[in-house]
Parts: C-alpha cells; sequence; structure tokens
C-alpha cells in the first residue's frame, strides 16, 4: 500500500494570451484569462491515481491558491482523488517559490502519512520548476525531477526512469521521495461521469463562509459537520490551522520580488523589404554573396 | 547591510565534461564580480577534475573550490546539494550562478531552499546596479531578467534583502569568450566525506548520445516554424538548408508538430544560436524564439503575416507564402552560382 500526496495548481492559461489581457502599462491582467489546471499536475495525478489502483493506498491532492483554485480540488476529485485540500489565506498571496514551498511543506507535515509526493515538473504561469524540489528539501525527503517512467516499485524503493541532459538515466530511491513529471509520462483519464455528479458540489471552507454572509439562517460549523458527512467538505487549511510562522510565507518570506516588468514590444530596427520575385530574390543573394556571408 | 561581494558558479559536469554553460557562466561571472570590485570562484564537484579546474582560470575563475572524490562522479542531488548548501553556508557569497540545464534545475532550487537564498529560474541576461526599491537603496544588486507569464513579458527580478542571490542562466545565452592569458587562481581543495544519508537514491544506469547536431556552431541556419503548415512544406526547408549548405533548425511550435526533432529547436527552451546568417521561415517570432536567435549577425524573415513580429527584428524581410517563395529562392540561388 503507498500513499500520494499530489500538489496541484491551478495557473493562467498563459498558452493563450492575446491583447485584451494586457494592461495599458504591459502587464498581464491575470482576472481575464481563463484559469485552469496545470497540466503535468493532471499527469502526475494520474500518476498517483495508477500506483493507487495497482498497489493500494490513498491519493491526496492538495494545492495552495486563492479560494478559486478550489475548482481544480473538485477536478481532482472527479479524477479520483480520495480527499483534497485547499490551502488558502490572504498572508500566503505573493509568495515566490520559497514561500511557496515553505506553506506547502507545513501542510504536508499536518497530513502525514506519505510515500510519494508527486508533483508536474513546472507550473505554466512561472516555469520555475522549484516548488517541488524545494518542497522536498524541506521535508528533507529525495527528490527525483524530470521522471519519465515508472519502471518498479517494491520494498518501499521506485526506481525512476529520468531524463538528463543528452540522454536518460535509471535511478532508485528509498521511499518517501518527492517525484516531479514529464507531460509526457502519462495521459490524465477523464472525469468520471459518476463522479462528477457526486462531488460536483464540493466546497471548500471559504465558499461554505460565503454562503453564510448570504444567508443568515446559515451557520458555519453546522454547514461543514454537514458537508463533511455527505463527503463533499474540501479540506481547507490556513494560517491558524498550521504551524506558520508569518514571516515565512506570502511576501514578506519571498527574497525574490518582481522590480520592474515589461510588455514585450520591440523597437523594430527597421528592415528592408524583399519582393518575393526573381529580381528582389536575386538582388537579396547579391548582397549576401557580396558579404561573403553566402557562396 | 554589509555583504560580501564574492559570485561564484557551480561548474557542471556530465560524464567528466564540463557543461559549456558553467564556462560561458564564468565569463559572465567575471565581468559580473568586476563591476561588484569581487572576486570570481568556480565550484568544481566530481572525480579526476584536474582538467575541468585547470580550465576554469580560461575562462576567468579567481579561485576555484574543488571536492574530488570517486562517490562524486556522476551528479546525484543529495549528496552535491549537501556540499554547495553547506559551502554557501560558511562563506555566504554574493551571487551564484547555474546552468539551466536538467542538473541545475534539480540542484539549485534544493540549495537555494535549503540556505534561505533567492532564486531566479531560467535568465537570459544578468546585470548589476544600484536599485531603489520601496524607498530604500541598494548597492549592486543582480538584475535578473527573464521572461514571464508564457514569456509575454520581460520580469526583471532582485533578491533586495537576503545575502546570497542566486540565478540558472540557458546554454548558449551568455557569451563563451576564454582569456587569452589565463588567471592564475588559486585551487582550494576541500574534503566531501560519505554519509549513508547521500545514498537514499542510486542510479542504476546512465545512457547518453551524444549531440550529433551542432546548431552553435553552425555560420548559417534555415529554421521553420508551424507556419509551414505541414511536415511536407517542412522538407522545403530542408531543402533550401541542403542548397545553401546551412544547419536546419525549427520553434518549438515545429517541434511540437513533430516537424523537425527536438534537438534542432532554437529559441528559450531549446538552444540559442549567433549565425552569420539566419532565416526564419513561417515562424511568426514569438519571444521564446527571438530569445534564442535575435543575435544572429544577419535575419532574414520569409512570413505571410506582414505584422508578425520577426519582422521586427529581421533585415531582410520577405512576406509571402514560403512554398512559393523558398522553391524561387533556390532556384535563384542555383542560377547565381553556375
Amino acid at each position: 500500500m503507498y500513499n500520494s500526496i499530489v500538489l496541484v495548481k491551478q495557473v493562467p492559461d498563459t498558452a493563450n494570451i492575446s491583447g485584451k489581457v494586457m494592461k495599458d502599462d504591459g502587464t498581464v491582467n491575470r482576472s481575464k484569462l481563463p484559469a485552469i489546471f496545470n497540466y503535468e499536475d493532471k499527469v502526475s495525478l494520474e500518476l498517483a491515481l495508477q500506483i493507487k489502483e495497482r498497489y493500494g493506498g490513498k491519493v491526496i491532492a492538495i494545492t495552495m491558491g486563492p479560494p478559486r483554485a478550489s475548482d481544480i480540488l473538485r477536478e481532482c476529485l472527479y479524477m479520483g482523488a480520495d480527499e483534497v485540500y485547499l490551502i488558502s489565506d490572504r498572508k500566503f498571496a505573493g509568495a515566490d517559490t520559497l514561500a511557496t514551498s515553505y506553506v506547502l511543506s507545513e501542510a504536508i507535515k499536518q497530513i502525514g502519512n506519505y510515500h510519494f509526493i508527486f508533483a508536474g515538473r513546472q507550473a505554466i504561469d512561472g516555469d520555475t520548476a522549484q516548488v517541488g524540489p524545494q518542497t522536498a528539501e524541506k521535508l528533507n525527503v529525495p527528490q527525483i525531477t524530470y521522471t519519465e517512467e515508472i519502471i518498479d516499485l517494491k520494498d518501499n524503493k521506485i526506481q525512476i526512469k529520468r531524463k538528463i541532459d543528452g540522454g536518460y538515466e535509471i535511478v532508485e530511491s528509498k521511499l518517501p521521495v518527492l517525484l516531479t513529471v514529464l507531460k509526457d509520462v502519462v495521459t490524465p483519464r477523464p472525469f468520471s461521469t459518476k463522479r462528477v455528479m457526486a462531488y460536483k458540489g464540493a466546497k471548500s471552507l471559504i465558499d461554505l463562509e460565503k454562503l453564510t454572509e448570504e444567508n443568515s439562517l446559515l451557520y458555519i460549523d453546522k454547514l461543514v459537520h454537514e458537508y463533511k458527512e455527505r463527503g463533499l467538505y474540501i479540506n481547507t487549511l490556513t494560517t491558524d490551522d498550521m504551524k506558520i510562522e508569518a514571516e515565512r510565507c506570502g511576501i514578506k518570506g519571498s527574497p525574490t520580488k518582481v522590480y520592474k516588468v515589461e510588455s514585450v514590444v520591440l523597437a523594430s530596427n527597421g528592415h528592408k523589404n524583399i519582393e518575393a520575385t526573381k529580381n528582389g530574390l536575386g538582388e537579396l543573394i547579391d548582397q549576401l554573396l557580396n558579404d561573403h556571408i553566402l557562396g | 547591510m554589509n555583504f560580501k561581494n564574492e559570485v561564484w558558479v557551480f561548474i557542471e559536469q556530465r560524464g567528466g565534461k564540463p557543461a559549456d554553460v558553467s564556462f560561458e557562466l564564468l565569463c559572465k561571472g567575471n565581468k559580473l564580480a568586476e563591476i561588484m570590485g569581487g572576486v570570481l570562484k568556480a565550484i568544481v564537484i566530481g572525480s579526476n577534475t584536474d582538467e575541468i579546474t585547470k580550465q576554469t582560470f580560461t575562462y576567468g575563475a579567481d579561485e576555484t573550490i574543488v571536492f574530488d572524490h570517486p562517490s562524486l562522479k556522476n551528479f546525484r542531488t543529495l549528496p552535491y546539494a549537501k556540499i554547495l548548501q553547506n559551502l554557501v553556508k560558511e562563506q555566504t557569497p554574493r551571487i551564484v550562478l547555474f546552468g539551466a540545464t536538467i542538473i541545475g534545475r534539480d540542484l539549485a532550487p534544493r540549495v537555494a531552499s535549503h540556505t534561505k537564498s533567492g532564486l531566479t529560474a531560467d535568465c537570459t541576461d544578468l546585470q548589476i546596479s544600484d536599485v531603489k526599491y520601496l524607498n530604500q537603496n541598494h548597492s549592486k544588486l543582480l538584475l535578473q531578467i527573464r521572461p514571464a507569464f508564457g514569456g509575454n513579458i520581460i520580469a526583471t527580478i532582485i533578491t533586495p534583502d537576503v545575502p546570497t542571490q542566486m540565478a540558472t542562466v540557458r546554454e548558449g545565452v551568455m557569451e563563451l569568450f576564454p582569456l587569452e592569458k589565463p588567471k592564475e587562481g588559486k585551487i582550494t581543495k576541500l574534503e566531501y566525506k560519505p554519509d549513508p544519508v547521500d545514498d537514499l537514491v542510486q542510479i542504476i544506469k546512465q545512457h547518453r548520445e551524444e549531440n550529433k547536431v551542432n546548431l552553435k556552431a553552425a555560420p548559417v541556419i534555415v529554421a521553420g516554424g508551424y507556419g509551414l503548415g505541414t511536415k511536407d512544406n517542412f522538407r522545403l526547408v530542408e531543402e533550401l538548408a541542403h542548397t545553401i549548405g546551412a544547419e536546419v533548425a525549427g520553434s518549438r511550435a515545429a517541434v511540437d508538430a513533430g516537424f523537425v526533432t527536438p534537438d534542432r529547436q532554437v529559441g528559450q527552451t531549446g538552444v540559442t544560436v549567433r549565425p552569420k546568417l539566419y532565416i526564419a521561415i513561417g515562424i511568426s517570432g514569438a519571444i521564446q524564439h527571438r530569445a534564442g536567435m535575435k543575435d544572429s549577425n544577419k535575419i532574414i524573415a520569409i512570413n505571410t503575416d506582414p505584422e508578425a513580429p520577426i519582422f521586427d527584428i529581421a533585415h531582410y524581410g520577405i512576406v509571402g507564402d514560403a512554398t512559393q517563395v523558398i522553391p524561387q529562392f533556390i532556384e535563384v540561388y542555383k542560377h547565381k552560382l553556375k
């Protein structure tokens, strides 16, 4: 039996940025971008689910993010996660990878009892690939990054094929271990219709608090109890629920700061237009031959 | 706060061969150290490292710290991270640079986490500058410049309040220039004591293929993009390259579409090139691609869209359909050479 904790992230869909989401100062208006499940994280969830199906155990998905990140936790439930955790607090906002990995590692310590921590290689909004290794370091567990394939798993040891520069290597690690996963390792399963029906109403503490604000007849403790009973509660951890040092999270705990952002506007250095005709191309080729660039 | 002004570069080796990017970073580090009035140190970890150690002085190291032990022959996260983080804690360098390779991106975050240093991934430029941030003056900070948000913006990251600023940098981004006369640097050999904890992860087997394609050394490159539409059309790119004696390359989109192999990808996540001539065909010119070729001596862009950003950095622009322009180009070129 092997238990897995999967780190997932909701990210702005940076692949489809258009002019509409750029602010006048050239920065990106995050709120206007569709928020999606970071694909490599979904792949790592699939891998965890496959281990569970083969060897037994539990799969727990956790995310740190704003309240709306519970969207992707519901998707984790649709795919087959046993439990999900939303780690959310205003004090976590503005975190760089160091502060993020600190909070994640504290949450993981709290959840405990894991053999694997899975994460995507990197998230498409930052592309840093740092949170996985930094979380592993804080938990004092080994890491295997750039996982391509699980070769073997037995006796609390795992063999992994991982990418290296110019090839691959096969490594063996004792458990627990943190794995970061490349996008082609496995294909995430589609949502199970049955599970979508079962979990579409799953709500985090923050979702439920909103409900009580809108309706004075509802009491939060009662609601949480009710949702827990029905298996629809998204576990929610805030600073109050963890042993967190305030100065190590959010902006305060982030040594890197964004000093400046510029939109990518290129100053054109003025190119010479070449007609797409025999004459035009002929002149260009003559020029290149004369300059000894060609020939 | 008073910080030291040492610049360190982690020298990466694979099977005993040094990575180009480490020497590129020494060259950059040498400049940064000069501006800061500090020294440049190379950190070599491996087995039988004498040759690599010697080379570090050719690229500007003032001092090279060496950990040489048979069990350090191949990179493994745990022992390498332990060595580096202890060294960083002991000596508190101001800057530590790593290649943004698989090794660097595995190692640097672990070391940064342990030492609570700031770390910026995949920088495309590094500068030293005095900075005023939140009404505080910081002298000689490292500006860590990188594309962000899928390459739609360029961000400058600073690490104002902690002693050590760390960054990873992609291979080929910084220029490689060996010194005419190597520095007479100091070699400091330090001991590594194996520890069972370092062996939680063992390497069973390694397989590496020599890179057959060497785009960085090619004087002329013809690159195709997704705009070519089909693999068949991409053959035209290959034909043109063959005709004029160039190497074939592609944008990331062309690689993802299967038009061309990943070892020929130019751009932020591929190779950075500086050829005499770069012909970009059906490549719109996203920042990630431009990052890998903008310093080419001459750039020709061929694209159906006259507004494509690639024209902004091109020296010659041809608006037209590649399936017509390329055969014409080949025909005219062959005729001229006769």
